[in-house]
């Protein structure tokens, strides 16, 4: 059979650090960085004696995250010990939630090429982060860093509802955005904020049957989730069509090597012996709480893109685009504080802005200007000061300097020339010096005008009102 | 009469008269310990600078402190060689709100709180003032050891399933195991997280009032411990108990009972009744399964509680490894003693796949009948009066080979642990050999006030204090 027979079934675990200020279960920082072991206390490090007690902000987060998810809130909840040995897990338990997580039974709709598709939200709890390994390259031993330890995390588990690389991929996308626009965790894949495990398995199509999975721990990155599902889906299928049997086991993905290599398999599975947390008390949530965290909910994605397409007219297409992260749709939305002009400023985030962000490799967060200066310079091109070659040119600054567009227009001299004076004076310079082109034009070729304005526009290098060039070579040119 | 030989209170109020001064009472303190230590051997350490201190507050009392309570000023060892050179950054919460207070020194236990004899100490024996060929009883032996050979005037114990109530009965002093969650447990290594709870070992019931009125409170930083109203204990203290309605569960009056103790708690009983109590037998009958319950629920928390010794960030280290693995198992194999070893294992047992609902969910389904029951026997009596343990204390070495019969001796007090009831245990006589026998009184959650009552009108009547002295027989 061929890979087109197989169909791939995917779930993914998320984990995500919330961007509370201080750690789950004392009051250390929770930012990144810093010196080795300078963001800790007894309680983090697991000194003798020390208890945990909750961040309730923790909570609040994670409700939250469930929230938007649809998931229904646990009115009872609680934590439990998963018992494990690792240097980095200094009280040799991490304190998790088992079988009353928080939230349960949600879901969240993506775009798919066959249109909307809901992938179905299992479970979110909360939990603490570890600390981390520094591995000396010379050899000369590991050590531990605590700074990490006691961070808070929510861990997302989807159901198998994710059918290959490419809807893992928008899934993943759309639990960041979401993620974002509430602010409870900024997402940041590169400082291991947001990672996924990945579960895969193959099947043929048309069977109901599960096949056997493996699962990919801590992926973080896009690209690494791409190459590892390609990677395994295609040595599953290889297996399954020697006559072979996948074995449930947990893997590592190499990026360098392209490969997965196995970590452990079923025979070794850990048994955490999980048992309830008897140093933290039951957590009640009432429903007045969930009401009151509703009431507070930033607007989520799909009701702004609902809103930017019946209010802005926008198509759905750009809506699609705008709302894909909050820092588009942010920008966007402030952007229009200043200037009422959607469309516009739509087009300039879909193809100007975002056209920048790849090109520097950058990501949406790290936009340098705000959203007013955009708004600015789009005010000031449908106000006729500069044109929209100019206004390329005055972004692109923006990103380098991230000063004010009028600063930087007065700076380089950009004013846009509007003058029908002036104008007319460069018109009859040009038209002086081309000839042949009076003479094109004359004979019916159009083409020629354009040439005119563009001679016009290296001339005034750029500035010339572009509608004011165009009236007047006709009028001019209509005169000879 | 030598000062070492007064209760708090009465020291108190020679300080408040300033007939004396600190400094007096700590001179006499560590004379007594130059003559007594060597055959008690309660101490794990014994603070320094002592005198000095006592200049700076000259009104403040020593206290012995139980070795698994952390303390910034000395070591905190747990009497396992898992925590021999251990100094806590930090001071545990107890410690902080005893400040009036000299810490005499650190007291001698069985290894992470795990015994009923103080035998498995990792450094050495504690030895029992009344006969030194006894046990002191454990695991806070050298808490209550130390109390009894007037080597400390008082003394912070903790209690998962008997620690301060047995010693005290084995040494003739007067234990307390507050309502979990009445005392904070930050800064007491963890044996059980569910069951332990710092309590006070005393001369007499009034000194454990007022240990308590220190100690007891809310805690933001213990989870666990309860928002209740600022109390003073000693106010409750009163020889009324006319009226007072007490329970005998006739389970804690059967079969592995020393029938002389037996004996002696009924007589107890008729004492209560002669001082216008009424007595009434009654049933507890989830306390046949509540040392097996204790057992399995103290092990699991052990056994992951003790995980986080594992020679990375403090305490012992093995010497030489591999591989991490072969680190954790050295560090684990070297550093821990027997009995630890042996709760932790069992732990791990209970609480592994395949095992959990057959062990640990049941337990914890045996911990909620027990619950129940003393919930249902307090609507009916005000408090419950049992032997604190089946026996006096036992010699040396005679247990300590068969951890089964070890664990026999907590059959009277776990159930309190498990109900997280408060419990004192109060010296009533001497058994024919001269070994103190203690009586155990169970009141609701956060009946210490009327435990406390009740005890002290027993004291009022019978005067132990007066009648006997702990001999140091050889």
């Amino acid at each position: 059979m061929a890979k087109e027979d197989y169909e791939v079934v995917m779930g993914l675990e998320i984990h995500a650090e919330l961007s509370t200020k201080t750690k789950i279960f004392c009051s250390c920082p929770t930012d990144f960085g810093g010196e080795p072991n300078t963001h800790c206390c007894p309680v983090c490090m697991a000194m003798p004696g020390t208890l945990p007690v909750l961040n309730e902000k923790v909570v609040e987060y994670a409700v939250k995250a469930g929230i938007a998810m649809n998931c229904d809130i646990a009115e009872n909840s609680k934590n439990d010990r998963k018992n494990y040995f690792y240097p980095d897990l200094p009280k040799s338990y991490q304190i998790s939630q088992f079988d009353m997580p928080l939230c349960k039974n949600g879901y969240i709709e993506i775009e798919t090429k066959d249109g909307k598709k809901k992938i179905g939200i299992t479970r979110i709890h909360f939990e603490e982060d570890a600390g981390k390994l520094n591995h000396d390259e010379y050899g000369g031993g590991s050590f531990v860093d605590l700074n990490r330890a006691g961070v808070p995390l929510i861990e997302i588990v989807s159901e198998p509802d994710i059918r290959g690389a490419e809807e893992a991929d928008i899934y993943l996308k759309k639990v960041k955005s979401i993620l974002e626009y509430i602010e409870v965790s900024d997402c940041k894949m590169q400082e291991g904020s947001l990672r996924a495990d990945v579960n895969v398995s193959v099947r043929k199509k048309g069977d109901n049957k599960l096949g056997t999975r493996t699962e990919m721990k801590n992926m973080n990155s896009f690209r690494a989730i791409q190459n590892a599902v390609a990677y395994e889906v295609k040595r599953q299928i290889d297996i399954l069509e020697s006559g072979g049997k996948v074995e449930q086991e947990t893997l590592r993905w190499d990026e360098l090597q392209g490969e997965t290599i196995s970590m452990r398999d079923k025979e070794d599975a850990q048994d955490y012996r999980y048992f309830p947390e008897p140093d933290l008390a039951l957590i009640h949530i009432s429903k007045e709480y969930v009401e009151e965290i509703k009431r507070n909910m930033p607007e989520l994605p799909e009701s702004r893109k609902n809103r930017y397409i019946s209010y802005y007219n926008l198509p759905e297409y750009d809506a699609n685009i705008l709302t894909s992260t909050k820092y588009f749709s942010n920008l966007f939305e402030g952007a229009l504080e200043v200037c009422n002009n959607p469309k516009a400023v739509s087009n300039w985030i879909m193809s100007d802005i975002i056209g920048i962000l790849n090109e520097k490799e950058i990501n949406a967060d790290k936009i340098p200007f705000t959203a007013k200066d955009l708004g600015e310079l789009i005010c000031l091109i449908d106000k006729g000061t500069i044109s929209t070659s100019i206004a390329k040119k005055v972004l692109l600054e923006m990103f380098d300097t991230s000063e004010k567009p009028n600063k930087i227009i007065e700076k380089n001299g950009w004013v846009q020339i509007s003058d029908e004076g002036a104008i007319i004076e460069v018109v009859n310079k040009i038209l002086a010096a081309n000839p042949q082109s009076i003479s094109d034009y004359k004979a019916g070729k159009d083409r020629a005008l354009g040439f005119l304005i563009g001679q016009a526009m290296k001339e005034t290098k750029g500035k010339a009102n572009p509608g004011m060039l165009n009236k007047m070579f006709l009028e001019e040119l209509n005169k000879q | 009469m030598e000062l070492y030989e007064l209760t708090v209170h009465e020291l108190n109020e020679k300080l408040e008269k300033k007939e004396i001064t600190s400094i007096d009472i700590i001179e006499n303190y560590l004379k007594r310990i130059e003559e007594k230590e060597k055959d008690v051997q309660a101490f794990v350490t014994i603070g320094e600078k002592l005198i000095e201190k006592a200049k700076q507050n000259p009104k403040a009392i020593p206290i012995g402190i139980k070795d698994n309570i952390c303390t910034k000023e000395m070591k905190t060892t747990c009497s396992s060689k898992m925590l021999e050179n251990f100094v806590s950054p930090y001071n545990a919460t107890v410690i902080e709100k005893i400040e009036n207070s000299l810490i005499l020194g650190k007291l001698n236990m069985d290894e992470f709180a795990m015994g009923a004899s103080t035998e498995y100490s990792a450094f050495h024996k504690t030895y029992n003032p009344w006969n030194i060929n006894k046990v002191p009883g454990g695991s806070s032996g050298g808490s209550a050891a130390a109390v009894a050979a007037n080597m400390v005037p008082w003394a912070l114990g903790s209690d998962t399933g008997g620690s301060i109530r047995q010693p005290a009965s084995f040494c003739g002093v007067v234990g307390l195991k507050p309502t979990y969650g009445l005392v904070s447990r930050y800064g007491l290594v963890a044996f059980a997280s569910s069951l332990d709870q710092i309590g006070p070992i005393t001369k007499d019931v009034t000194d454990c009032a007022l240990l308590l009125n220190y100690i007891a409170g809310y805690d933001p930083k213990d989870s666990t411990s309860v928002k209740t109203d600022k109390k003073d204990y000693t106010k409750a203290l009163s020889n009324n108990i006319k009226g007072l309605k007490i329970g005998l569960p006739k389970e804690y009056y059967g079969e592995g009972i020393n029938p002389e103790v037996k004996e002696a708690i009924l007589r107890v009983a008729k004492q209560y009744e002669q001082m216008g109590a009424i007595i009434e037998e009654c049933s507890i009958s989830a306390n046949n399964n509540a040392l097996a319950t204790y057992y399995i629920i103290a092990c699991a928390e052990a056994s992951s509680n003790l995980g986080r010794f594992d020679g990375i960030r403090y305490g012992y280290q093995a010497k030489k490894y591999n591989s991490i693995k072969e680190l954790y198992r050295k560090t684990k194999k070297e550093g821990f003693g027997p009995e630890a070893k042996r709760r932790i294992i069992l732990g791990t047992y209970v609480l592994s796949s395949g095992y959990y609902d057959a062990y640990y969910k049941k337990a914890q389904k045996v911990r909620t009948l027990v619950k129940q029951e003393f919930k249902k026997l307090f609507t009916k009596y005000d408090v419950l009066l049992t032997p604190t343990s089946p026996t006096v204390a036992f010699d040396i070495g005679t247990r300590s080979k068969n951890p089964l019969e070890m664990y026999l001796a907590d059959i009277c007090t776990v159930s309190v642990n498990i109900a997280g009831l408060p419990a004192i245990s109060i010296p009533c006589n001497l058994d024919k050999t001269g070994m103190p026998i203690g009586f155990q009184l169970i009141g609701n959650h956060f009946t210490e006030e009327l435990l406390l009552k009740t005890a002290y009108a027993y004291e009022q009547e019978e005067k132990f204090r007066e009648k006997h002295k702990p001999e140091f027989k050889k």
